[in-house]
């Protein structure tokens, strides 16, 4: 079977919205099957829509997403309780393990997020990991900063990437390589992506899965959440009414 | 008996400007260099088969063993004579006949 692409990371420039179709475009071309774009969070309902239908145009899917930066454990709290029905795809920025913690033991959360150049600030560790464990919220790497950096930045980013990873596969985190970029030219397609994976300690096929498989889930699953008739896994309303 | 198994790449370069083969061929290896260092450029088994300056499209021989790193360090090629470009492969194959076949 064929496998179907997911960047669940492709941003989008706020300053040149000509740019946007074009962007999208250009990831259908090169194998994305799924695109998900950071929205503001009280981005209008016929905006998204409006995204949905370009993506659509260009030959993808298009998954909402939102990142969210809380200050605090009650700030994150707050915004999952406003945004999660409204969002196919949660990401937290964790900038602090206050918030790192709270976001990788709530079921709520889709990605963790960590800065990549304060290394002191990223605290995947085995604690983060644990928690993240049991819930279902995934690690996730963006390829632009290995794209951008160089010398001692990218080969320090490298290192911590591959310490982090180890300690997710140890856990049973899964893993997802998005793109992170705003720009045509540092888009890549999906298996040099994969290519990249492998740099930090990922076989080919589990490479593979954390731009295809993982991601591509992750956006499933909540879309089905949020689809109308939703009880709970494997449980759904089929009909509803007084013939019932 | 074939000692070394090798995989053919068929490569298009997207550059806003002409990049030359001199140019293109020091990037890659300069990306090689920068990922895997001189020790793992030297186990690529890298060479360049054909280059095409119009079409920007390029066709190069790697050793199997080393087909993930090499497409690694393509991918992280961001400049060309310090012009924005990127690599992408377009085709891989175990015979430049089936590549172009591919094509």
């Amino acid at each position: 079977m064929k496998r179907k692409f997911a960047d669940l990371h492709l941003c989008l420039n706020p300053k040149d919205p000509n740019s946007t179709p074009r962007i999208m475009a250009k990831a259908a071309a090169l194998g994305y099957d799924l695109i998900a774009v950071p929205l503001n969070p009280d981005i209008p309902e016929a905006e998204i829509s409006k995204f949905k239908s370009i993506c659509n145009d260009a030959g993808a899917d298009f998954s909402s997403r939102v990142d969210l930066t809380p200050k605090t454990r009650k700030q994150l709290m707050f915004q999952l309780r406003k945004l999660r029905r409204k969002f196919e795809i949660i990401c937290v920025q964790c900038e602090n393990k206050e918030v790192a913690r709270q976001a990788a033991k709530d079921r709520r959360v889709d990605l963790l997020s960590f800065p990549f150049l304060d290394f002191r600030d990223r605290f995947f560790d085995w604690a983060e990991a644990e928690l993240a464990s049991n819930s279902l919220a995934a690690l996730e790497v963006d390829t632009k900063p290995l794209l951008l950096l160089d010398g001692s930045k990218r080969i320090r980013l490298l290192s911590t990437l591959r310490r982090e990873i180890s300690i997710a596969r140890e856990f049973h985190v899964p893993v997802v390589v998005s793109s992170g970029v705003a720009k045509e030219m540092l888009l890549r397609k999906p298996r040099e992506v994969a290519a990249f994976a492998s740099l930090l300690g990922f076989d080919e096929a589990s490479a593979l899965n954390t731009v295809s498989t993982i991601p591509s889930n992750i956006a499933l699953r909540n879309r089905e959440k949020l689809s109308h008739g939703f009880v709970a896994p494997g449980i759904r309303v089929v009909k509803e009414g007084a013939d019932c | 008996m074939k000692l070394v198994k090798r995989r053919y790449l068929a490569l298009q370069l997207e550059t806003e400007e002409e990049a030359s083969q001199r140019e293109f061929l020091d990037t890659v290896w300069a990306s090689i260099t920068r990922l895997y260092g001189e020790h793992g450029a030297s186990q690529t088994g890298l060479a360049l088969i054909d280059f095409n300056e119009l079409k920007k499209t390029a066709l190069i021989r790697v050793s199997l063993s080393m087909l993930q790193p090499v497409r690694a360090s393509l991918a992280s090629v961001t400049q060309i004579n310090s012009k924005e470009a990127a690599v992408h492969v377009i085709a891989i194959s175990g015979t430049i006949k089936s590549l172009i076949n591919k094509e």
